[in-house]
């Protein structure tokens, strides 16, 4: 509601403008029938048939000119509502895009998305609907009201003790009305989820026959949505017939009361019959209002959870230099006695919530001076990701300081940062988009440092054989590349920038052995003074860097050279021996 | 990006409106009985309205009689008759409402149903060339606007026009020269009707088109998020966006801003035919072809003929979009099927897992071959291996052998039989596969490793999950194995999620095996350990796998090498090494 307010607040001008238009528009219209009574009454019993093609060109002015209004208020309506969905939207994507990395998994990825889409239709169709509704329903109200007045002060009595009870009826089902909306997008939410699940894991579900099985799955959430649905819309359809019923007792008790009161001699009959009159334009105004609070009610379900995003205060504010820790070491980049663990801030998320989760991270240490090279090793799920994660201050360390170039990331504006990395991560994603346009990814590159970086990832073999070479147009999520070449396309894009800090998370696991040995020659040769951060699985990946760091359950178990780990980290030789067991 | 600039025109077919609609239609018989009753309702509940008034009108009449001479009791009676009446026809139409919204909402969820069963029996490719957030869209938006226009849309048309009906009826009755003088009216509506629905129907489906690229396009950048994040590229998406979203909100202005111009013209139209009567009337007065009388109730009934047109007048602009929204749905369920199974399709029970493969030519794209005259031959039993540099064909052969795509020309044979022969579900039953694409879903972890087997019990699940080496991990979350993991919650790693797939196809017993870079995220030490568990699993199983590092298949039956398409070499791990080609070449590769 308040984001409502807030966004139309901005268009406050256009918006009254479109009211008065819709004023103008709506007084023309309601002038046509008087003119049409004043001929019928008036100027035909007169005979003159020249006066009645006046007032007859005069109604077709008034039809013409209210046309030209409706249409003009209609106008800016739309403009208006366009115009607000349009910054709505616009703020939402940026605010979503720029969300820290424990927020985003607070909201998670589906709701996200219907947040931005779904929510926001709904809000735009209310801002244009408000916008007409908001002149007609008070105007025939204040009117039918007023002359009731006019004529008799005692039967509108009837309906000043109804109007309260009206307006109760309206606000406390419209604001009923507004926590089942909400249930109803979330309900939306998980089918939502459930279809992405489903495309994105169409490769599975196809190979286990388990379409029956999600089809059901589906089945389930839709059937939740569609009652949740029907539910809110039950609740909503209560009031526009209960508030007619309320005004034709209303009615039926102004006849009585009319009758008595023309016994008594107070009234003529004709005024019932004017009270009637009035009565169904009162009717008419109150559906209207009925209908203003349905709209806004369901908007404003939209509206809270849209606003719950935009109102995410960013939880990881730039830190002043004097907050900001400072390194014990003039290395490059240092990670001083860090502990971290996730979830810590995720009460919404369903996921593992509520329970202390484990430490992520504990106690670990490391230094990297600007041109040396970190390996990162260690079983699955220990941790690697999450010191990558806190490097680029995704999350905040809970404890300990992570430093690069001598200062605390917490200190670092956040673009700032970033642009010092180059980065592949676990999961990259492949852009719809030319193979161009993919490693370049908007920064206007020089084509030199694009081709280059092909060249570097061992690229340039697989883009030069396709026809289109970099214009080479790849489809969703890569799917028309095979596992290697996406890892190249996105080590090149990493490289492309020439950064100073080159990280790539386990990011050559679908090469062979040979192109990642030559591509390892490459980037250390041709980028000297990049500092390198591996995660790998493959000892041959890493035994060429400065530093490796051997990692268990979240803690460091070993930290040094190739050699001096093969003599001193019992872990580590193990691994080594597995890996290289066959020429041994 | 370019891309999307062109997508949602290039994608658009020709249009079939009458078809939507004709189909909308057919969804809507399906509550044929249920509508029909509430048409009923709609007429009672009218005629009540219609009825209250002249019992109100009765009840002034016995009143008008003047100070102390109203007959009370008469008053009383009709006020009577006029409660019920109201009372009645306001139940009677919030029963429609609610019917009618009910219908809708029925209706949404069959459709919902059928979209997504669609899905279901789409082929792969169809994923791989349409955006996710474009699919989702066609149920969060295209399917909202016609349950919407359903549920309100068609009781207010319904009540509309038997106002408009039972009114012209009156008005014939009371004088036909004065409804000649407004007929033109009625004509020129209707052609304006049509000639704006030409012309607005297109821009609502560039409309509904429009939300789907936007749609397409907020889900992809959602989920790279931390992608651009980490190259400080959050102002390039967001100015992306910001034309995605322009262009999204000025079709859905530009659409409106015409499809808003018909209301008030046919607004206008019924204003001019009031005028007309105006005028006419008072001609026809003064040659006493008609009485004021008559003048004055044929206005009145005038009045509540024009209104309703002009209400729906004012949401033909709805029923359009959701015509547009309906043709978006329609065409997805029109989209080519997975290829039928044959009439005479055999189910392929208790397979053997002999594999052949004769003289098979295949692309993605046609006359872009892929693969070669590829000839293959696994006896049960056997680890094939299929190793090859990067891009080389690997992946398109597990395509072909799970039928996620078609041979071109040769044919795959699996004991024995072409495999087009057999029912997709069995064939697929066979088989099964480890990916290197991981995909867990959003619920227990128990649930996604059982995915594959209906039924099975915690002890088999521990078993599987053990066996894949992801069991003490399991053990240490809060819930155990009722813990509820996320497809992108990013709180398990890619390895894990390796790990769990492992055991789902653990669990899964079947005679072929398909093992795509299957521990490529694992540890080695863990890697270890799980092919001990693999090995027996593969023990008298057909087994394909893909592996880059070499060590994992040395023990293979045979080794395919694979390179652009063409095996070069094949044969085993020793052989091939004494012959110093390409496999050699691979090999030694590892340890430089």
């Amino acid at each position: 509601m308040k984001l409502l307010l807030r966004y139309m607040g901005h268009c406050k001008a256009a918006i009254t403008a479109a009211i008065v238009i819709k004023l103008i528009a709506t007084m023309t219209e309601l002038l046509l029938p008087y003119i049409l009574e004043y001929i019928i009454d008036d100027i035909v019993p007169m005979g003159s048939l020249s006066l009645v093609l006046l007032w007859g060109i005069l109604m077709f002015l008034s039809a013409f000119l209210c046309r030209y209004f409706s249409v003009m208020a209609n106008r800016k309506a739309i403009d208006n509502a366009h115009k607000i969905s349009y910054r709505v939207r616009q703020d939402l994507f940026t605010k979503t895009i720029n969300l820290s990395g424990s927020q985003f998994d607070c909201f998670g990825l589906p709701s996200l998305i219907s947040r931005m889409t779904s929510d926001s239709y709904n809000i735009q169709t209310a801002v244009q609907q408000l916008q007409s509704l908001c002149v007609r329903a008070p105007i025939i109200l204040a009117g039918g009201v007023i002359m009731t007045m006019i004529m008799d002060f005692t039967l509108s009595l009837v309906l000043l003790v109804m109007l309260p009870v009206l307006i109760c009826i309206v606000f406390f089902v419209s604001s009923r009305g507004i926590p089942l909306y909400q249930t109803v997008q979330n309900s939306l939410d998980t089918v939502v989820r459930i279809m992405r699940e489903n495309i994105s894991g169409i490769r599975v579900i196809k190979s286990l026959s388990k379409g029956t099985w999600e089809k059901k799955r589906f089945a389930a959430a839709n059937e939740t949505l569609t009652r949740d649905d029907m539910k809110a819309s039950m609740v909503m359809a209560v009031p526009g017939p209960l508030m007619q019923t309320f005004l034709n007792i209303g009615l039926t008790v102004v006849v009585i009361l009319g009758a008595w009161r023309v016994n008594a001699g107070y009234i003529r009959s004709g005024v019932i019959l004017a009270f009637l009159t009035y009565f169904n334009m009162i009717t008419m105004g109150v559906m209207g209002l009925n209908r203003i609070f349905m709209t806004l009610s369901k908007a404003t379900a939209s509206a809270n959870r849209i606003d719950a995003v935009l109102q995410t205060e960013s939880s990881q504010h730039i830190l002043p230099c004097s907050e900001a820790l400072s390194p014990s070491g003039p290395e490059f980049i240092r990670f001083e006695h860090v502990n971290f663990n996730y979830g810590k801030n995720d009460a919404h998320s369903d996921g593992f919530a509520g329970e202390e989760r484990e430490m992520a991270l504990q106690d670990i240490s490391f230094a990297v001076n600007r041109g040396e090279s970190l390996g990162i090793i260690g079983p699955t799920g220990c941790g690697k990701t999450t010191i990558i994660n806190l490097l680029l201050r995704f999350y905040d360390a809970s404890e300990g300081g992570v430093f690069i170039d001598g200062k605390d990331v917490r200190a670092y504006d956040k673009d700032e940062l970033h642009s010092k990395f180059g980065v592949v991560l676990q999961n990259d994603i492949i852009f719809q988009d030319t193979l161009y346009e993919n490693i370049d990814f908007g920064r206007g590159l020089p084509g030199c440092a694009v081709s280059n970086a092909v060249k570097h990832a061992m690229a340039a073999e697989y883009v030069d054989s396709l026809e289109d070479g970099l214009s080479y147009q790849a489809s969703i999520k890569g799917a028309n590349l095979s596992g290697g070449q996406k890892q190249r396309l996105l080590i090149s894009r990493a490289l492309a920038g020439s950064p100073e800090i080159l990280i790539l998370d386990d990011s050559s696991s679908a090469l062979d052995y040979k192109t990642d040995a030559a591509m390892r020659r490459e980037i250390l040769g041709n980028y000297p003074d990049t500092t390198l951060i591996m995660v790998a699985q493959r000892i041959s990946s890493l035994m060429g860097l400065t530093h490796i760091l051997v990692m268990d359950n979240g803690k460091c178990i070993g930290y040094g050279s190739h050699s001096h780990l093969l003599k001193h980290c019992p872990a580590y030789r193990q691994i080594y021996e597995a890996q290289m067991g066959a020429v041994l | 990006m370019p891309g999307y600039g062109n997508q949602g025109g290039a994608k658009q077919r020709p249009k079939n409106t009458k078809g939507a609609l004709i189909r909308t239609i057919g969804y809507l018989m399906k509550c044929q009985w249920i509508i029909l009753l509430l048409l009923l309702c709609t007429f009672a509940s009218n005629i009540g309205n219609l009825m209250g008034p002249g019992f109100a009108g009765k009840a002034i009449t016995a009143a008008s009689a003047g100070s102390g001479r109203v007959q009370m009791d008469l008053v009383l009676h009709y006020a009577k008759l006029m409660l019920i009446v109201y009372i009645g026809s306001n139940a009677m139409s919030f029963l429609v409402t609610v019917g009618m919204m009910r219908v809708g909402r029925q209706i949404a969820r069959t459709m919902r149903k059928d979209v997504f069963g669609k899905l279901m029996s789409l082929p792969v490719g169809y994923f791989d060339r349409n955006q996710a957030g474009d699919i989702i869209s066609r149920i969060s938006y295209d399917i909202d606007v016609i349950c919407t226009c359903i549920s309100t849309d068609v009781v207010q048309i319904l009540t509309s026009s038997v106002t408009v009906i039972g009114s012209f009826i009156m008005m014939c009755i009371i004088s036909v020269p004065l409804v000649l003088c407004m007929a033109f009216t009625i004509p020129v509506s209707i052609l304006f009707t049509q000639y704006m629905s030409r012309k607005t129907r297109p821009m609502y489906a560039k409309r509904s088109a429009a939300y789907g690229v936007m749609n397409g396009f907020v889900e992809e950048m959602i989920s790279g998020q931390k992608t651009i994040l980490a190259y400080a590229h959050e102002d390039y998406v967001c100015s992306q966006f910001d034309h995605i979203n322009l262009r999204a909100a000025t079709a859905y202005k530009n659409a409106d801003v015409l499809g808003m111009t018909l209301g008030p013209t046919i607004g206008m139209i019924s204003n001019i035919g009031l005028a007309a009567i105006g005028m006419g009337g008072a001609a026809l007065y003064l040659y006493n072809l008609v009485t004021l009388g008559q003048i004055s109730s044929f206005i009145l009934y005038s009045r509540k003929f024009s209104g309703p047109i002009n209400e729906i007048a004012n949401i033909t602009n709805e029923i359009f979009s959701a015509l547009a929204a309906s043709e978006r749905i329609f065409q997805l369920l029109d989209e080519p099927e997975e290829v039928k199974d044959l009439y005479d399709a055999a189910v392929l029970n208790d397979c053997k897992g002999d594999v052949k493969a004769r003289e098979v030519d295949f692309g993605y794209l046609p006359g872009k071959t892929i693969l070669h005259n590829l000839n293959l031959e696994a006896r049960p039993g056997q680890t094939i291996a299929i190793v090859g540099p990067t891009g080389a064909g690997k992946t398109t052969i597990i395509n072909l052998l799970m039928r996620f795509y078609d041979v071109d020309s040769g044919a795959v044979y699996v004991d024995g039989r072409d495999c087009r022969t057999y029912t997709m579900d069995s064939l697929r039953h066979s088989y099964s596969m480890v990916l290197q694409d991981t995909w867990v879903f959003c619920g227990t972890i128990f649930d996604n490793i059982a995915y594959g087997k209906e039924g099975a019990t915690m002890d088999e699940v521990v078993a599987a999950a053990k066996a894949a080496h992801i069991h003490s991990y399991i053990m240490k979350l809060p819930q155990g194995y009722n813990t509820v993991i996320q497809e992108d919650g990013g709180n398990i790693s890619k390895g894990q999620k390796q790990l769990l797939t492992i055991a789902r196809a653990m669990l899964y017993d079947t005679h072929m095996l398909i093992l795509d870079e299957a521990t490529s995220n694992v540890d080695t030490n863990t890697e270890q350990q799980v092919q001990k568990a693999m090995r027996s699993l593969m023990k008298g199983k057909t087994c394909f796998v893909i592996a880059h590092r070499l060590s994992t298949i040395q023990n293979a039956d045979k080794i395919l090498v694979v390179d652009h398409g063409d095996v070069v070499e094949q044969g085993t791990h020793d052989e091939l090494m004494v012959q110093k080609g390409f496999y050699y070449k691979l090999y030694a590769s590892q340890f430089e």
